[in-house]
């Protein structure tokens, strides 16, 4: 065994190894990997409905309605970014720090054209925490300037209803 | 007399102190001046001492209620118990920063105290390089993240602490984590040493792989206790998240099982030296990237609660000086480095050097998924996320080779060897595996679990077929064995532990995937039937808690009209912040867990309904318990004879206790 075959066996093992690697996450990439939704996306073109996503905004004050189906509860509530509204639909128990008008994350399918069937939903920490996302579509739809402070406080989320995200979602379709 | 003044004035000199330990002994090690060199390791006591006083003084000011401590006052409270109070001290960013430069301190003097028979330019090296890790670290505390800022007025009481992080699992999670995180620090240096002196040699090997095995211990423990209290404090029944914070801890973990693997070739055979060097380097790398991606909020996850900008930019820079420059000097001097000894592809060092590469490509994949999301968002401005199904279809495929190859390894003898003579030994465990794959059918659902299934029990049948091959068991009288047993080295038995600790994890993780759950909304009185046990919500009571109120459910558990046990889930909330947390009951018979979570009441008062959860876990705590099992077997490996830093000789010269004062 001289020192050039042991390096062809390295480099071999090598290859090997990380080329499958490298083809167990492309593989992964095109399959597996989920996106992340806002509700006016959901709106503008829905996912297919194979497909996993996470849909991220704000729980929509008033709009949590808890019902059985037979022993398993399920839980209907609207998840808005300020311009568009979609129902969520989750059977199992929402986490401790899920509130109404707070920020929240569904993983689940989309079935167009508002509806959502959530196989997980998270709740943040953080009461003052908001997702990225909606702090774009917050300052998208011009309730939050960031040149003018801090973004609007969780609470005043509160106010924000489907009627509110409707009319947002009205605002620039009449501008066009 | 331990005002948070003074605390904050040891900080200041424990910076300086190891700014001096950074900077004079490696003047000295290049000088060859043996003066400059003994002030190393009383540089680096001192330093540990100093920053021993400033973290007890902030832990004095916890326990006093010293609410004119900002720190103190955002974080803690009068009627917080005082476990809670003392454990709260690490549990927020400054103080957690705070205890991270004290482990490095402790990890600089105790290279001070055991590393005597060490050469003594090796040793100025090390702990002049952790001095300068520490110099790092301890003004990012005292620049941005300063733990005994006062406020003014000082408040009547403090805020008090997030009611889900009061939980003793959680107390003392950080400092076991960090302990393993901050302990790859002395590898590192020894890295850095061995580039500045450009020498790397069988010594050097096993004088580094002592510091690694305890970092290893450290991490995995403090990888299965975050795991353990993600289990049974989130209620959701799941053990592992894929979290980034989680892959952040995982990522060191692999480079650093590597680490300890590819250290035992430099020891034994001299080769791989350039490779272990790399390791090392990559290894502190992540772990301090892995702070980084905790503290700076770069990644958004369900733990990240610090968020600040001032902070992610010096530890950014931070982190671009350690791991760049340390990069930049392994580019500059490796090729200095010698090539080591020759060996056969199939050999111990062959299969070493596998395992090296699959546990590599574990982390390079590892690594895709936690930071592509990240790059997706920052340059395409498209979010997306990789949980759970991205990270089975990479990580398992490539796992599953390395459990196959864990059962070789150990037995291949070093240089050259036969597989055959190998494979013929380990019949036994092939039945075993093959058996436990014909049970595996039979119980389980799915190919992956199966076959995952089969090959833990491969790795555990493996494992004690190296040891009773090594102790001739069964082919020799009983007395032999036990004569053999004793002679050998605890190196060998640790190996065989932890790998066995594997399987065991492993086969924790198989049957987990067929865990059952079911979630139903009842009135009290309902029976439900999950996994062939029947659970009777018997009743649900409120009961008052020291700063809490709790509903709590009487959950009667009965199997073929034969009473398990009643468990008491409970749900809480919390007066102050407005805040519920669950509290999970469970029974574990050590093959499955009952798992019983409360959720919310609806209907009207007089006839209320619950929401309950239930789960069946089988064999949920091997997975824990392998993992201590894996930390124990790297302890036992320790303790072997050849590993004992310090044992053979001390240090003649005298004027190393000169520095001293």
């Amino acid at each position: 065994m001289t020192r050039k075959t042991r390096r062809l066996w390295l480099v071999i093992a090598c290859v090997a190894c990380l080329g499958t690697a490298a083809a167990l996450i492309l593989r992964a990439f095109s399959s597996d990997i989920v996106f992340f939704v806002t509700p006016s996306q959901v709106e503008a073109s829905p996912p297919p409905a194979d497909r996993t996503v996470k849909l991220g905004g704000m729980v929509v004050a008033g709009s949590v309605k808890r019902e059985k189906h037979g022993e398993t509860p399920v839980a209907t509530f609207a998840v808005t970014d300020g311009q568009a509204a979609v129902t969520v639909h989750y059977e199992g128990i929402l986490p401790d720090l899920f509130r109404e008008g707070q920020s929240v994350v569904a993983i689940g399918t989309v079935h167009p054209p508002h509806e959502f069937v959530a196989s997980e939903v998270l709740a943040k920490h953080d009461e003052t925490y908001m997702p990225k996302e909606v702090a774009e579509a917050l300052k998208k739809s011009g309730k939050w300037d960031p040149r003018f402070g801090p973004p609007p406080s969780a609470a005043s989320w509160n106010s924000m209803t489907v009627q509110d995200a409707r009319k947002n979602l009205s605002a620039p379709a009449a501008a066009n | 007399m331990l005002s948070p003044e003074l605390g904050h004035y040891a900080l200041a000199l424990a910076c300086v102190l190891a700014a001096v330990q950074g900077i004079i002994p490696l003047i000295g090690a290049s000088r060859r001046d043996a003066r400059l060199m003994a002030l190393a390791p009383g540089l680096a006591i001192g330093q540990m001492i100093a920053l021993s006083a400033s973290f007890l003084s902030l832990i004095y000011a916890a326990v006093t209620d010293d609410f004119s401590v900002q720190n103190i006052a955002e974080n803690s409270a009068v009627s917080k118990p005082l476990l809670y109070k003392i454990t709260g001290v690490w549990g927020n960013h400054e103080g957690s920063i705070l205890l991270w430069a004290l482990i490095l301190g402790l990890c600089g003097a105790a290279v001070a105290a055991f590393g005597r028979n060490l050469p003594s330019a090796l040793r100025a090296r090390v702990i002049a390089v952790l001095g300068l890790v520490a110099t790092g670290f301890e003004l990012f505390c005292l620049t941005t993240s300063d733990p005994f800022a006062r406020v003014w007025p000082a408040p009547m009481d403090g805020q008090g602490m997030n009611p889900l992080l009061q939980d003793p699992g959680l107390a003392f999670h950080p400092p076991i984590l960090y302990t393993g995180y901050v302990g790859f620090a002395v590898p590192f240096a020894f890295a850095i040493a061995a580039l500045i002196e450009g020498r790397v040699d069988a010594a050097w090997g096993r004088w580094v792989r002592p510091w690694a095995v305890a970092a290893w211990c450290f991490l995995t423990c403090g990888i299965a206790m975050g795991s353990w209290w993600s289990y049974y404090v989130l209620g959701w029944g799941g053990y592992w998240f894929w979290d980034p914070v989680e892959n952040a801890s995982l990522i060191p973990w692999l480079t650093g099982t590597a680490l300890i693997h590819s250290a035992i070739v430099v020891e034994k055979r001299e080769a791989l030296k350039i490779w272990t060097v790399l390791l090392a380097i990559a290894t502190f790398s992540f772990s301090l990237s892995g702070t980084f991606l905790v503290r700076s909020g770069i990644l958004n996850s369900v733990h990240a609660f610090a968020n600040d900008p001032a902070r992610g930019v010096f530890i950014l820079g931070l982190l671009g000086v350690v791991i760049g420059g340390s990069l930049a000097l392994f580019a500059y001097r490796a090729p200095a480095l010698t090539a080591g000894g020759l060996f056969a592809p199939i050999s111990r060092e062959g299969a070493l050097v596998l395992n090296n590469i699959l546990l590599c490509s574990l982390c390079a994949v590892v690594l895709t998924g936690t930071m592509y999301p990240p790059f997706m968002s920052l340059l395409f401005d498209r979010t997306i996320s990789v949980g759970k199904p991205f990270f089975d279809a990479t990580t398992i495929p490539l796992a599953l080779p390395l459990f196959i190859f864990m059962g070789f390894g150990p037995m291949l003898p070093w240089k050259r060897a036969q597989l055959w003579p190998v494979l013929q030994k380990l019949w036994i465990a092939a039945i075993v595996a093959a058996l436990a794959c014909g049970v595996a059918v039979f119980r389980l659902s799915g190919v992956l679990p199966i076959i995952c299934a089969a090959a833990a029990v491969w790795v555990i049948a493996a494992s004690l077929t190296d040891l009773a091959e090594r102790t001739k068991l069964f082919r020799a009288p009983i007395g032999t064995s036990i004569q053999r047993a004793r002679m050998l080295p605890r190196a060998i038995i640790g190996t065989a532990i932890a790998h066995a600790g594997v399987g065991i994890t492993v086969l924790g993780l198989a049957a987990m995937s067929q865990a059952q759950h079911k979630i139903v909304e009842v009135p009290i009185g309902t029976t439900e039937q999950l996994a062939g046990y029947t659970w009777t919500l018997k009743a649900v009571e409120q009961e008052p808690g020291p700063n809490y109120t709790a509903m709590v459910a009487t959950l009667e558990v009965r199997r073929n009209g034969q009473l398990i046990t009643i468990m008491h889930p409970s749900k809480r909330s919390f007066n102050s912040q407005n805040q519920t947390t669950t509290d999970v009951a469970i029974h574990t018979n050590m093959l499955a867990d009952l798992y019983g979570v409360l959720g919310d009441r609806h209907g009207p008062d007089n006839n209320p309904t619950y929401v309950l959860r239930l789960h069946y876990n089988p064999l949920a705590p091997w997975m824990w318990l392998g993992a201590l099992i894996m930390a124990f077997g790297g302890a036992l490996s320790l303790s072997d004879r050849r590993m004992r830093v310090g044992a053979p000789q001390r240090a003649k010269s005298s004027s190393a206790t000169v520095s001293v004062s």
